[in-house]
């Protein structure tokens, strides 16, 4: 991209009406959607600090009205949402660190020419994108293993994806030149050692892209803890918010009518809260790993 | 290739098949012999793939069987295509099909060009603050995790203190329980989803469009083709493998739409259009604990998406020489 844009300035020939017309046209529409993408979060993060009056009676559009961090305080005093915190990263970081380590180990001898049965391995990975036994077979398995509602559950039994794998062998294909591995081999050096030390050194790459889907695809996911798990103190930070956000599950007693509709209305607040709370750290995280994630859809769409 | 071959050696001479075989088996024990520490560590992995990936597929049996908690899948007794039969019998059957193929089409319709002209158009402007903007923004929502997009949709469009309904009363129309309506539910499933993902799908699009011959572009200019011209003769054509593929891939999706969010979406108003196949499975299956009718069922789901799948990647090859194998 940077090396095509001075040729395309050469040329300036001057543009047609026409053209120009057009190119005002993309740029209004892309504001369009520019506004349409970005008025949401805004609003939602908004209304977070804003008083429960203030944002059902709509005097909210843009930014916080009658400023308040009342929601915020009530949530962090939340033992609910702290417990989903911690199992949230307990579960991103020991999910995340096993499902690279068997990414990588099995994506680099599979890229590796000579290694015999690979093409049928390769397929053996592929096939399981196309075909699936199906939910309950599955879930007969984990029950099987003793893994239900254990942290396990959560970890294992979607451990590996068959489209990281494949990007990945893409990426050590197209990095790590079989010249290099057979110099290693001359040099006396063994496979395991190449691949600790002149590999993966030269994969930083392809790990950090690996680290951050698995790490993303894990913090927000649910539904391996919906049909896994029925102890609440394993509860991830999804399922949490779940039970807040959706079944609306907060506590509720027989009280007057006035109560109630305050009550509704804190409640209200309370979502827009959990909702900013819920999605912060990859919202935290997002602008400096976003050029990871771009590089690692460049990498996977060279060759699917 | 290996299986040709051997046919073809078969019938010269058993001889032949035998040094054949003995030879390929030679050659597998030098490469273990080689390569026995890359095999190694291949191990985990490939377990993991058969145990959560492979094993469940034999399990997969327990569509034909009855299954009995006590003796297990291997020792329940076989019953043929009965669910199958069930299923297609269920008057539930027409309905979740419906639902699940219009989810499908109705996504695919609007999911698939919007991408393409979102990159298209982005090629179109100057790299710069506002076209890095405009990136950044769109690709953000993709981050958002189901539980949370789906909660944004219900604090949206929540029939009193939602902003929708508070902009309709607002301009003095009545309110709308939005997600109440079977009928909102699959146009507010695709939008959101058109909101949540086109800028992340915009990616690999302006990623080929990267890749296209800048002489190319020069050509045309030089030829006199408009804007326009050029997106229509240029751009497009040098996304079409990309484009292709992904088309493949979403058709032998076609029955496959995606439990997560569609479970969260659904409340008893709207079940007439927003019961799919992947949340029914769940619900007879694990909630009901009908077992092997929830197999049968999530069966024929896998069955129907794998024969899509190679149906249009045969006449993705046939028409573009662009396939996935």
């Amino acid at each position: 991209m940077v090396i095509e844009k001075p040729q395309k300035n050469t040329t300036h020939i001057r543009e047609s009406l026409g053209d120009r017309v057009f190119l005002t046209f993309v740029y209004v529409i892309l504001m369009v959607v520019l506004v349409l993408v970005l008025y949401p979060m805004v609003y939602v993060f908004s209304a977070s600090f804003s008083s429960p009056l203030a944002v059902t009676s709509g005097k909210v559009w843009l930014l916080p009205v009658d400023f308040t961090l009342h929601g915020y305080q009530v949530m962090l005093g939340d033992p609910q949402i702290i417990q989903g915190y911690a199992n949230s990263i307990y579960y991103t970081f020991f999910g995340t660190i096993i499902s690279v380590l068997m990414t990588v180990t099995v994506a680099y001898p599979l890229s590796r020419p000579k290694l015999y049965g690979r093409s049928f391995l390769m397929f053996l990975i592929t096939f399981t994108m196309i075909f699936s036994g199906g939910l309950i077979p599955t879930y007969l398995v984990v029950k099987d293993l003793g893994m239900l509602n254990t942290r396990w559950a959560l970890i294992l039994p979607g451990a590996v994806a068959a489209f990281f794998v494949i990007i990945a062998r893409t990426f050590f294909q197209l990095n790590i030149p079989e010249e290099l591995a057979e110099a290693a081999e001359l040099d006396g050096c063994s496979d395991l050692n190449f691949l600790l030390k002149v590999v993966i050194p030269l994969s930083g790459p392809i790990i950090a892209v690996l680290a951050l889907m698995y790490a993303v695809g894990q913090w927000n996911a649910y539904f391996d803890a919906l049909i896994y798990l029925k102890s609440l103190s394993l509860q991830p930070l999804q399922m949490v918010l779940r039970s807040i956000l959706i079944l609306n599950l907060s506590s509720s007693g027989s009280v007057d009518a006035a109560t109630l509709i305050k009550r509704r209305e804190l409640a209200d607040l309370l979502k827009y809260v959990v909702v900013v709370v819920g999605s912060l750290p990859v919202l935290i995280i997002y602008p400096f790993v976003q050029r990871y994630f771009v590089k690692g859809m460049l990498i996977g769409s060279i060759k699917g | 290739m290996s299986i040709i071959r051997s046919q073809a050696a078969s019938q010269q001479s058993p001889e032949r098949e035998t040094r054949q075989y003995v030879s390929r088996r030679r050659i597998a024990l030098k490469s273990l012999r080689r390569y026995w520490q890359l095999y190694l560590i291949m191990l985990p992995a490939l377990l993991y793939f058969i145990i959560f990936k492979y094993i469940p597929m034999v399990n997969a049996v327990l569509a034909f069987k009855d299954y009995n908690m006590v003796l297990g899948i291997w020792a329940s007794p076989w019953v043929g295509f009965r669910y199958f039969t069930m299923f297609f019998n269920n008057p539930v059957f027409w309905t979740l099909i419906q639902n699940t193929l219009g989810l499908s089409l109705y996504s695919l319709l609007v999911g698939f060009p919007i991408p393409i002209l979102l990159a298209v158009f982005l090629n179109e402007i100057k790299d710069g603050l506002f076209k890095r903007s405009v990136q950044m923004v769109t690709y953000a929502p993709y981050f958002i995790s189901t539980v949370i997009m789906v909660s944004m949709i219900m604090l949206t469009l929540a029939p009193r203190l939602g902003v929708a309904n508070i902009a309709l009363s607002g301009i003095g129309q009545k309110q709308i329980n939005f997600l109440g309506i079977p009928e909102f539910f699959p146009s507010i499933y695709v939008w959101s989803g058109v909101w949540q993902f086109s800028g992340f799908s915009a990616i690999i699009y302006l990623a080929a469009l990267a890749g296209v011959d800048p002489q190319l572009y020069e050509a045309a200019k030089v030829d006199g083709a408009s804007r326009i011209q050029r997106i229509i003769n240029v751009d497009l054509p040098g996304i079409m493998p990309v484009a292709v593929i992904l088309l493949i891939l979403n058709v032998g999706n076609m029955l496959g739409v995606g439990f997560e969010k569609v479970y969260l979406m659904q409340n008893p108003l709207n079940l007439g259009t927003s019961e799919v196949i992947a949340t029914y499975v769940y619900k007879v299956g694990l909630l009901n604990s009908n077992f092997s009718f929830a197999t049968a069922v999530g069966l024929f789901n896998s069955v129907i998406n794998m024969t899509l799948l190679v149906i249009v990647n045969f006449f993705a090859k046939r028409v573009s020489e662009t396939s996935l194998w």
